[in-house]
């Protein structure tokens, strides 16, 4: 079957992840696997599986242009403000991984069709990505006055370019609560935890909400867990709505598909859920 | 002996105390009343720091901007603090707000093994001119070469000082002693303590932090904070003047203002009680507390079952969420998957 190359730039955690996962893909293949360290161990362990490797990074497909149709942008906010329109320009459809926030955001179960319609997206954060859609979902379903997101994610899990992007990370979450979950007054807090073994992803929903109808409130979030299912399968929610002194809380955890990182990692599996996601459908329209 | 710098924290933890609903005539009277006693800093603020008013870990009755503004108004003479915890602030949300309501003093926070994550906040404000200060929160969670790597990056980032916060109140002298030590032997800059008395041993560790080489204890009157509460200051104070300090604070202002204004902003006393030393053997950070009563009378468990569970977990200073599946697990064994994922990550 034919498939649609991508290129994947920055090779850390999320780089080596997406690898993985295109590689499984019915529709997708890895064009090029673009870094610019020299001891980069992503770069050596994609090398000895035969895929096509650079230290060039972003300067590749410049020079290359034909080797990819997507390209996933995980290196960081700051050098995705560089790539981006070199991008562009080059036509290429992107899927930014990193909390940059320039291209508009998509988180498929929300708006996967729209996100077709555009020269590329923002993924905004894995804490966003498994808080938003429920948080839109309970504010649709009941008066929220207030809604704020709790994720906490092992030490081990973050990489580099997570912890030194800890503020873009805060404030972009918060950001897709806003425009993509339509909440007006929101807030994003980001927990890391060194504790071993390594705690799994967990998130937290809080929401100020006047005179619920919890049953509503219920049923929502079982069919939005149910739907983000279908791309991330590690996705569960664990403390089911309850409603006391006036706020909702809703746990969830991700757990891992244990691809690159050990299960513990549901946020990195999460966002690289996410971003496939895109992908393949994008793809997929291109093959029709 | 050389003066050692007091960073007064009574209107910042002690905001833990009274669930973050001080007021603004506390914060008049008490800026007023120690503008002129020698403290290096006073920090005002949400317990938490900048941005952290929230239900995860409450909500201020006045805002960041309130609090900051009123204590600017009244101190003319001591420098004004804040403190943030990257991940609740941000620095566009928060940092800069806080430059425009003129504080001069930042402390910027997190876990004790997780420094990088204050490097954008602290080049923010070397580059804004600022003095900031690291601070890792729970050290006894890590070993002392840990805790010296951690340092060392805050101060390659430009931090003037590190403040290592015993946000448990889990140290014993021992712990203070070897980890103060290797701390000044290692670092260029300015090392702190901030203790906490679960264990009765606020001054002492102080003293012994000191004796070590630290040149900032961080700290409050009456002991005003967090859980079983902080280093009392003025008792630190008596204690170095009669040991030969020279001490620079105007002990007469700090127990004037602890009588007269701290004790009436205080809700309860501040003698140790059984959950503040469960807490603190426990190694659960303090501001823990206020969450553990309400979930434990919630869900009808014992409060100190939920602080040796949390504690077995590792739980770090932020995971408030944490209380609630605990005591709902403890009030409902076995009974869902959540449990089995829980009592994994326990074995």
């Amino acid at each position: 079957m034919e498939k649609i190359k991508v290129g994947i730039i920055g090779t850390g955690n999320i780089g080596s992840d997406l690898l993985m996962k295109v590689r499984r893909s019915d529709v997708l293949e890895c064009g090029i696997f673009a870094g610019h360290n020299r001891d980069s161990k992503g770069i050596a362990s994609a090398k000895a599986l035969g895929v096509p490797v650079t230290y060039d990074s972003i300067r590749y497909i410049e020079e290359n242009p034909d080797c990819c149709q997507i390209v996933f942008d995980a290196t960081s906010a700051k050098v995705h403000l560089y790539n981006a329109p070199i991008l562009q320009s080059l036509g290429k459809y992107t899927i930014d991984l990193t909390p940059a926030h320039i291209a508009p955001f998509c988180i498929p179960q929300i708006n996967l069709d729209s996100a077709m319609e555009l020269s590329g997206v923002n993924c905004v954060t894995c804490g966003g990505q498994a808080t938003v859609p429920l948080a839109k979902a309970i504010s649709e379903a009941a008066d929220v006055d207030y809604l704020e997101i709790v994720a906490t994610i092992a030490s081990k899990s973050a990489g580099a370019g997570t912890r030194n992007n800890i503020d873009e990370f805060t404030q972009t979450t918060k950001e897709a609560l806003i425009e993509l979950g339509g909440i007006r007054n929101a807030k994003a807090i980001i927990i890391l935890n060194p504790a071993e073994p390594p705690v799994k992803m967990h998130n937290t929903i809080y929401a100020l909400a006047n005179d619920p109808d919890m049953d509503r409130v219920c049923r929502a979030v079982a069919r939005v867990e149910k739907e983000i299912q279908a791309y991330v399968p590690g996705y569960k929610v664990v403390l089911p709505p309850i409603f006391e002194n006036g706020r909702i809380t809703v746990g969830i955890e991700v757990v891992g598909s244990g691809d690159f990182l050990p299960s513990y990692a549901g946020n990195l599996d999460i966002i690289t859920c996410a971003a496939v996601e895109i992908a393949e459908n994008y793809a997929r329209r291109k093959l029709l | 002996m050389s003066n050692i710098r007091f960073f007064d924290a009574t209107l910042r933890d002690g905001s833990h105390a009274v669930k973050h609903q001080l007021s603004k005539e506390t914060i008049v009277d008490y800026c007023e009343a120690m503008d002129n006693a020698g403290m290096y800093t006073i920090v005002v603020g949400h317990g938490n720091g900048l941005g952290a008013s929230s239900l995860q870990v409450g909500l201020s009755r006045l805002s960041d901007r309130e609090m900051l503004c009123t204590a600017r108004e009244h101190l003319r003479h001591t420098k004004l603090g804040a403190y943030m915890i990257p991940g609740f602030g941000t620095i566009r949300d928060d940092l800069v707000p806080a430059i425009e309501h003129g504080v001069d003093v930042f402390k910027i926070g997190c876990h004790c093994t997780e420094a990088d994550t204050t490097r954008q906040h602290i080049e923010f404000l070397r580059e804004q001119g600022k003095e900031v200060y690291g601070v890792l929160m729970s050290y006894h969670m890590a070993s002392v070469e840990q805790i010296i790597e951690q340092a060392r990056k805050m101060q390659s980032y430009g931090a003037h000082g590190i403040i290592l916060m015993d946000s448990a109140g889990a140290s014993t002298p021992e712990m203070v002693k070897k980890t103060i030590a290797a701390l000044v032997d290692e670092l260029y800059v300015l090392v702190g303590f901030h203790p906490h008395n679960n264990m009765g041993l606020a001054v002492a560790n102080a003293y012994t932090a000191i004796q070590e080489g630290a040149r900032i204890i961080d700290g409050t009157l009456r002991g005003f904070g967090a859980g079983a509460g902080n280093v009392q200051l003025e008792a630190l104070a008596a204690l170095l003047i009669k040991e030969g300090f020279d001490v620079k604070q105007d002990l007469y202002a700090m127990l004037d203002a602890s009588e007269n204004i701290v004790r009436k902003a205080m809700t309860e006393d501040r003698a140790l009680t059984d959950v503040s030393i469960i807490s603190g053997m426990s190694g659960v950070f303090s501001s823990f507390r206020t969450q553990v009563l309400a979930a434990a009378k919630e869900f009808g468990v014992d409060p100190r079952d939920i602080f040796i569970e949390l504690g077995k977990r590792k739980v770090v200073g932020g995971q408030e969420d944490m209380v609630i599946a605990v005591a709902q697990q403890l009030a409902n064994p076995v009974s869902s998957d959540m449990e089995s994922y829980m009592l994994e990550s326990l074995t």
